[in-house]
């Protein structure tokens, strides 16, 4: 249900960048989307290849990268990557702390756009 | 890559757009005086429960406006009314989730300027409603004991965004093995300055003390 609203919002910053740049067809779209999402790479493309029927994103591929989730330590204030779903999520490697402040890993990102 | 294939820098997150929008409306309502509470949960966690309970206590303090989401129901909007709160029913049209343009459509139906406290029910869910910010000034969840206490591994984000979390059916506590330090643990684990409130909207216990809360964050709002 989500992709829907995600990809629209997807959709509307790549017809902009197309119309700006004079495209006629888009033939792959580069993302960074943060582990945290819990969008599906399949469900992504497959929701995409629905609402780009008929424009000039029509066959896109979606390049996905997953961001990585970075949180700065409550206790020692340092930064530190984490894996979200695991048992270690959230445990500063550090100093062992248990928890932090977010810092990244929730981005909808329009990286580039690979043009015809 | 031949010479007909071009790279196009777009370098864009498509939450900015939403954003730009609640920051707008935040300002409206800080210049309003109106505090926009957020509540958000899974179905059937008590979100119109805890409204009813919630308005009953402050309505004597407060004018207090109610905005629900629910998708596609008029029930909780006419639940509300029959209590003596002013209660709108927003379009989500089958949305998972609210964002701020909508808020800022019901904002203007329900007149936000005549309120000081207006509580909007977000739509029931864990996952969409986390990522779009709705320009309100508190993000509220409420988490009720039967749907356990791994909540905040499963859906990190939802818990990583809200300034306070109401524990609510904490009444029905010796039936489930809801481990409440394991619950507080995992929340703190993304969210470490979060506050948390054990309540019941069935037996009333716990709701004073969350709503003595809301009312000083309130009055400091609108100050
Ligand atoms: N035992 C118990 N039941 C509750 C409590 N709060 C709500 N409920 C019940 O849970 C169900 C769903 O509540 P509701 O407020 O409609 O949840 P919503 O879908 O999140 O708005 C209703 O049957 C309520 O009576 C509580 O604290 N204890
Ligand atoms: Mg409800």
């Amino acid at each position: 249900m989500h992709e829907l609203p995600v990809m629209n919002g997807i959709l509307r910053v790549v017809m902009k960048h197309a119309a700006m740049n004079r495209v006629t067809k888009v033939a792959a779209i580069q993302l960074r989307v943060g582990k945290l999402s819990d969008l599906e790479e399949k469900w992504m493309q497959h929701y995409f290849d629905y609402l780009t029927q008929g424009t000039v994103a029509d066959g896109a591929k979606l390049e996905i990268e997953w961001g990585d989730v970075v949180m700065r330590c409550a206790g020692c204030d340092r930064e530190f990557t984490t894996e979200p779903h695991t048992e270690a999520f959230g445990i500063c490697p550090h100093c062992k702390g248990k928890g932090g402040k977010i810092l990244s890993g929730k981005e909808y990102y329009v990286k580039n756009m690979v043009a015809l | 890559m031949s010479d007909n294939v071009r790279l196009i820098e777009v370098k864009e997150n498509i939450l900015d757009d939403n954003e730009k929008v609640a920051a707008a409306l935040r300002a409206r309502l800080k210049e309003e005086k109106t505090f926009l509470v957020n509540l958000m949960a899974s179905p059937g966690a008590g979100k119109t429960s805890t409204v009813i309970q919630t308005t009953a206590r402050l309505k004597e303090a407060f004018n207090i406006g109610v905005l629900e989401a629910d998708i596609d129901s008029m029930v909780d909007a006419e639940k509300v009314a029959a209590t003596g709160i002013t209660a709108i029913q927003m379009r989500t049209g089958g949305f998972c989730h609210l964002d701020a343009s909508m808020v800022g459509d019901g904002l203007d139906a329900i007149g936000s300027q005549d309120f000081d406290l207006i509580l909007l029910e977000n739509v029931g869910n864990l996952v969409c409603p986390a990522e779009f910010d709705t320009g309100s000034a508190l993000n509220a969840m409420i988490l009720s004991v039967p749907e356990g206490d791994d909540k905040p591994l499963k859906y990190p984000l939802m818990f990583s965004v809200c300034e306070v979390v109401l524990i609510n059916k904490i009444d029905t506590c010796e039936h489930f093995d809801f481990d409440r330090a394991r619950f507080e643990e995992g929340v703190k684990k993304v969210n470490p300055s979060c506050t948390l409130f054990d309540i019941s909207c069935r037996t009333g216990e716990g709701i004073d003390a969350w709503v003595a809360w809301l009312k000083e964050r309130t009055k400091a709002h609108n100050a």
